[in-house]
């Protein structure tokens, strides 16, 4: 049973970070019904941002927990003004262009991202330092949980929670929620539709860099080229809970990341993503629209 | 009678000299490779150092009193090309073959030169079955075959960390998962341990925690692991957090020094194996110098290995005062040489002894050659 729980929360930690940045995927795609491929990249410019933050925190010997929360708070402000930029330069002037447009725009973003980090930091994989301290209280339990999966686990849940609450009770989550029903519609109303795209970018690089600083700081290395797979991961999980729905991504992240953590622990690691696709190909025969997802007949 | 032996002695020290230029017996010896084509970067060098042994042997006066010859053959790599050449190298009359460069063409050479009886040391070709297949006695070759890392690290858990439950973990690739292959039918062969776990996993994933935790749970003894340095450091470091200790072993895709860097503390106690470095070599640094005085810039691949080739082969036929076969294998497979590998000799299958790969391990922050 103790394996059972050892494969839960490595499924969990994983599950956690999928969830945090398929919401990006889905809160785009709810709003302008654009598959973001430029998404993945976001979280890795995150991720190296927290570095370039955590070494000048170093530098400047700051403890290890106010390095985490400057990283943290840097990088997501950081991304998110990549994820606004790249929205007013690659998207915003597609926006009544043909569908097939701005994806096109977003597959070029991608690239584009990829190689001005390559060209601009390296192309190796860089040490990323751990800045997760060793919590005391947890030593009873760090057979089944490290500090750094405890901290994953948590904050993720933190975020997710203050987004429900910032989409249902503010005013600027209700113009969103507005918005992606009828666009038109908001747009007659008075809602300045431009400006909740724009918060969507924000809420959505913002939670991609949390992840990866998180992720960063507990695999210990990055390098220009990571945001490709977890950005392919994200995408199936958002699509598995049903693209479009802020809780169908966190369900969906969390079963793919169980479904290769329990693939991996009791069948073989050779076939988790055999088995992740697989049960991706299964939700999608019965349930179209994902998990949580609506069927709108009007879109397709 | 005083006059008559000066002349007497005179004339047989002028028949002597005489004897030795007018048989014009020159010691041809035969050198193989692709010389044009797309991979004649690989076959230049050795033709090269094969020369520079020559230069440097007759400058000395040559192997039983005669002038060595180098007859170079371009086989361009092929197959096809490589038996007429075999069959020109024979009807020349050579005493021996450095050669060829390419496994394919090296094997569909061999049986010509078995039927001359000659030998053939190759600097170059690594397939494994050329000498574990037992079917040329006449072949020899101066560098690791492919599998001799995973032989190296086999022997090396199995009898110096004496392990009896071993996990393997691969990346999938070609050269990850050819190596675990490998790795695991020689321990298999071994009867000593067991492999409980043959798992690949997916370069690139976020994390390896689940595949970690089922290391932890089959409980090993030792995990060997075949791949490249980024997995590799992202596994160690999830091992060590998760407090699992065992040793961890790896082959040349992470003997590199940007796995200590990302790896940091964890890397501490990591075994790799990788080329044996010969550069500090007394041996190679002269060859060196002979190159760069005939030839300019950097010899190129297999060049120490070509060299260390010609030495060999001219060392055995100046130890066995012959140049018949069957000597000339006996001197080759039981006299030590010097040569820029290192002091050298043949087992009965033709790989050398001492060339190849060694076992490091990451102590303060470096890779340290285990002795």
């Amino acid at each position: 049973m103790d394996y059972f729980w050892d494969l839960f929360f490595s499924g969990l930690t994983r599950g956690s970070i999928y969830a945090l940045i398929a919401l990006g995927y889905t809160m785009v795609y709810g709003i302008i019904e654009l598959i973001n491929f430029a998404h993945g990249e976001i979280y890795m410019l995150g991720a190296f941002t927290g570095l370039i933050v955590a070494g000048i925190c170093s530098v400047l010997g700051l403890s290890l927990i106010s390095t985490l929360v400057l990283a943290i708070v840097i990088a997501m402000i950081y991304a998110s003004a990549y994820g606004v930029t790249v929205e007013r330069i690659a998207y915003r002037p597609l926006r009544n262009a043909p569908r097939l447009s701005p994806l096109i725009s977003a597959i070029g973003m991608s690239i584009f991202l990829q190689n001005y980090v390559l060209l601009a930091q390296t192309s190796k994989f860089v040490p990323f330092p751990n800045l997760i301290p060793d919590f005391a209280f947890m030593q009873p339990f760090e057979d089944f949980i490290g500090p750094s999966e405890l901290v994953i686990i948590v904050v993720t849940a933190v975020a997710m929670t203050v987004l429900t609450l910032f989409i249902k009770y503010t005013k600027i989550g209700k113009a969103m929620r507005a918005t992606a029903q009828n666009r038109k519609m908001a747009l007659l109303c008075g809602v300045n539709v431009d400006h909740v795209i724009s918060m969507t970018f924000i809420i959505g690089s913002a939670l991609a860099a949390l992840g990866g600083v998180l992720i960063g700081s507990y695999m210990g290395q990055i390098n220009f080229f990571i945001g490709f797979i977890a950005g392919i991961k994200a995408f199936t999980a958002a699509v598995l809970g049903g693209i479009g729905s802020i809780p169908g991504a966190v369900l969906g992240g969390l079963i793919l990341g169980w479904t290769e953590s329990f693939a991996t622990g009791y069948v073989s690691s050779d076939y988790q993503d055999v088995f992740a696709f697989c049960l991706l190909v299964l939700i999608l025969i019965f349930r179209p629209a994902g998990i949580l997802g609506r069927t709108n007949t009007k879109k397709v | 009678m005083k006059f008559v032996s000066k002349v007497f002695s005179l004339m047989v020290c002028f028949c002597l000299v005489a004897g030795s230029v007018f048989a014009q017996d020159t010691l041809k010896i035969g050198v193989a490779g692709p010389y044009s084509g797309d991979l004649a970067s690989y076959g230049i060098p050795t033709a090269n150092a094969v020369k520079l042994v020559a230069k440097k042997i007759n400058a000395k006066g040559g192997v039983l009193g005669k002038k060595v010859e180098v007859i170079a053959v371009d086989d361009q790599c092929k197959p096809e090309l490589a038996t007429n050449v075999a069959t020109k190298l024979v009807s020349e009359g050579v005493v021996g073959v450095i050669g060829h460069i390419c496994s394919g063409a090296t094997k569909a050479a061999l049986p010509i030169y078995k039927d001359a009886r000659l030998v053939v040391i190759s600097s170059a070709s690594t397939n494994p079955a050329l000498t574990e297949s037992g079917e040329y006695p006449n072949f020899f070759r101066t560098i690791a075959p492919d599998d001799a890392q995973a032989r190296l690290d086999v022997d090396f858990v199995l009898n110096r960390l004496h392990a009896k439950k071993i996990a393997i973990i691969h990346d999938k690739g070609d050269y990850g998962k050819g190596l675990a292959m490998m790795e695991k039918k020689f321990i298999e062969e071994s009867g000593k341990a067991k492999v409980i776990l043959f798992e690949g996993v997916t370069p690139g994933a976020i994390d390896y925690s689940a595949v970690v935790q089922k290391i932890k749970r089959n409980r090993p003894d030792v995990v060997m692991f075949g791949g490249y340095h980024p997995e590799a450091a992202k596994i160690v470091t999830t091992m060590r957090r998760k407090r699992l200790k065992v040793p961890f072993i790896a082959g040349d895709g992470v003997r590199d020094v940007s796995f200590i860097k990302v790896a940091g503390r964890y890397a501490e106690g990591v075994y790799a194996s990788g080329p044996r470095d010969v550069s500090s070599n007394p041996e190679y640094k002269e060859a060196l110098a002979e190159y760069q005085k005939a030839f300019h810039g950097k010899p190129g691949p297999f060049f120490e290995n070509g060299y260390a080739a010609a030495e060999a082969l001219l060392n055995a036929i100046e130890q066995s005062k012959s140049t018949k076969y069957e000597d000339i294998v006996k001197a080759l497979r039981t006299k030590y040489v010097s040569t820029p590998l290192g002091k050298i000799k043949f087992d009965s299958k033709g790989d050398a002894e001492g060339v190849g790969f060694s076992v490091y391990q990451v102590r303060g922050g470096k890779f340290v050659e285990v002795k």
